[in-house]
């Protein structure tokens, strides 16, 4: 055969891993006489992740990116919303066919020393998802486990341990290696390193980032440190009070921020140079993050925005294209 | 166990010092001993700690306490625990001035909305009938920086005061320590696994690793020219928000060691990936490199010729 195979549709077409569609979280809270408030906590969400990329998923505490990131790995179900897998609408889906789809899609969690039963020896935490999927046992089930604690940078020897024998870093890899076993396409990963040491972080970031090569696996990253999202991250998402407010290329974002709530947040970041920590001018926000049970009118961040008009407190602005895949919800981008 | 060993430091009138290390490295128990605040059972085994002419370590009950608060006072990590949640913010703050002598009730009472104002608590004249779980985490940290310095201390110990905030919180108090400062002439001691903060606020910076200064010196000098090998790394292993293209962090290897299982030699050789045989056997001692600067090490990093090569 000479012929060639014809040339790969471009990825351009390729539909996005994740689908995030106008995604509402509301947690009610209390409950009185006359009702109960709500919480806001993810109001309106779209989001996409492309196969292969590292979405950051920044903003401040409270601002809903956890939630979001439960939300789509459905430990939360939408208040209302899509949210489609390889185009399953997760939402809609129920029963074996969602456990199918899950097995793709996994989670690493923040506090490795709360996310792993302290009873349960390492090797039946990393190999509890097997079992549950019925996808391997005994001998073989060992052997994955082995295999996966050996790429994750585990002594396959310390199967039999338990988890208080190990540091906080080293539980961090038995989180990634429970999430690693399935094989999965996709992988939240909530605040991985942020309970971590500064010597250790490091040591997880480069872990994620060559199980991702070797794996070819898709990242939605959420974090409040902006310098570790910049660092893992090919696109970044900026979030603020149950909203998305920018998304756009990791360069695009930090060189041409849009949305003045992004150049805040970058503004803020210290970095290790006393040259230029010097010359940095934190622009500093007055008031505080209003609350998600009576989120402000308009604009969320009008509030607190250096540079908000009329417009703002009465008209809610569209996060939309503002140059070739950046996107804003502002109605004066790139002002500040 | 030793949690601190053999730590010697000065800090100058009006300086801002940052002590900077990961957990265990003894930055904390540093900052308690200088109040002889160390938890039971620990004690201060050896050395002295002057406060001008005064020695901290051999003052009576009496003298301490009047020590605390109104020469030295410390502003904690978690401003949540740190108040009491059933009093109010404003009688808290009096409280404060009231344990010490240097104002009388009255004064004390009138000074609790200035102080309020001086820490920039909007809305102060309101706000002092607040409880705690009225404020949010980074008005919190105001209160508790505000009962901090209502005694006028010449010392302020700040113990990872930002680690619990978000990041644009995060800046504006390390724009009111910075302030409050200069206003006052007062020293600080920020004791923090920050690095980045610590190069914005401090004139010179104390470096520890498992209970020893491994390096200090001016801010400039430990940033750009760092001699210990931990020092090195760790600045090279921090992601930044300024950095251009995608480099790999430099990781370092292992885990900080057990304070009650120490190697021999260098307490840092089993991680050191530019260790000379000497490090295993013999530790080194906190010496002059120049310029002020004093490092732990056998080997010094300017004598490592590429030592980014050495890493990958």
């Amino acid at each position: 055969m000479t012929a060639q195979a014809a040339p790969a549709v471009t990825t351009a077409t390729a539909p996005p891993l994740l689908r995030v569609e106008n995604v509402v979280k509301h947690f009610a809270i209390g409950a009185g006489f006359i009702g109960h408030a709500v919480v806001h906590a993810v109001d309106g969400v779209d989001l996409v992740v492309n196969t292969g990329e590292t979405l950051g998923l920044v903003g401040e505490s409270g601002c809903g990116k956890s939630t979001l990131g439960r939300v789509i790995v459905q430990l939360h179900p939408a208040t209302s919303g899509h949210v489609y897998f390889n185009d399953v609408d997760l939402t809609k889906t129920r029963g074996e066919k969602l456990r199918r789809v899950r097995q793709q899609m996994q989670m690493i969690f923040q506090d490795p020393y709360a996310s792993l039963n302290p009873r349960m020896a390492v090797g039946d935490i990393i190999a509890e998802p097997l079992h549950n999927f019925g996808l391997a046992r005994g001998k073989a089930a060992e052997k994955r486990v082995q295999q996966t604690m050996r790429v994750c940078g585990l002594n396959p020897n310390f199967i039999n341990r338990y988890p208080h024998e190990f540091s906080g870093g080293q539980r961090q890899r038995i989180g990634i290696a429970r999430a690693l076993v399935l094989n999965p396409s996709f992988i939240v990963a909530d605040e991985p390193v942020s309970a971590l040491d500064v010597s250790i972080q490091a040591q997880i970031v480069n872990l994620m980032e060559d199980l991702q090569d070797r794996f070819h696996l898709t990242f939605l990253f959420i974090a409040h440190d902006l310098s570790v999202v910049h660092h893992m991250s090919d696109r970044i998402a900026v979030m603020y009070l149950g909203k998305i407010v920018e998304v756009g290329t990791t360069a695009e974002v930090r060189d041409k921020p849009l949305h003045p709530y992004t150049k805040v947040l970058q503004s803020s970041v210290p970095v290790p140079d006393p040259d230029l920590e010097a010359a940095r001018r934190p622009i500093l926000l007055t008031g505080e993050i209003p609350s998600p049970v009576n989120p402000p009118s308009g604009c969320r961040f009008h509030t607190r925005c250096p540079i908000a008009q009329q417009i703002c407190s009465e008209v809610e602005p569209p996060l939309e294209r503002k140059s070739d895949g950046h996107l804003a919800a502002c109605h004066f981008p790139g002002k500040l | 166990m030793t949690a601190v060993d053999g730590i010697s430091f000065s800090i100058e009138r009006g300086e801002r010092v940052g002590i900077v290390g990961e957990s265990g490295s003894g930055k904390t128990m540093t900052a308690l001993s200088i109040l002889r605040l160390v938890p039971e059972p620990g004690k201060i085994t050896s050395g002295r700690i002057l406060f001008g002419e005064k020695d901290v370590v051999h003052m009576t009950d009496e003298e301490i306490r009047e020590f605390r608060g109104s020469d030295a006072a410390m502003i904690f990590q978690d401003p949540m625990t740190s108040l009491n949640p059933v009093l109010r913010v404003g009688f808290q703050i009096e409280e404060a001035m009231a344990a010490h002598r240097r104002f009388t009730r009255q004064q004390a009472h009138e000074r609790v909305i200035p102080i309020m104002k001086r820490v920039r608590i909007p809305a102060a004249e309101q706000r002092v009938r607040d409880y705690p779980h009225q404020f949010s985490g980074g008005m919190r940290q105001r209160v508790m920086i505000a009962m901090g310095i209502s005694n006028e201390p010449s010392l302020l110990i700040a113990d990872e005061p930002t680690t619990a905030l978000d990041v644009t919180v995060q800046a504006s108090i390390i724009e009111l320590l910075r302030d409050l400062s200069n206003e006052f002439a007062a020293s600080v001691i920020l004791i923090t696994h920050n690095l980045s903060v610590v190069a914005g606020l401090c004139q010179r910076v104390i470096v520890m690793y498992a209970g020893r200064i491994v390096e200090e010196g001016p801010t400039r000098a430990i940033f750009k020219n760092p001699q210990h090998p931990y020092t090195w790394s760790l600045l090279r292993s921090l992601p930044r928000i300024d950095e251009r293209g995608h480099e790999k962090l430099i990781a370092i290897s292992g885990l900080p060691p057990d304070l009650s299982n120490l190697p021999p030699g260098c307490k840092f050789h089993p991680r050191c990936r530019f260790r000379v045989d000497r490090c295993l056997t013999e530790e080194p001692s906190l010496d002059d490199v120049g310029e002020g600067q004093c490092a732990r090490c056998w080997v010094l990093m300017r004598n490592v010729p590429d030592p980014e090569a050495v890493m990958k």
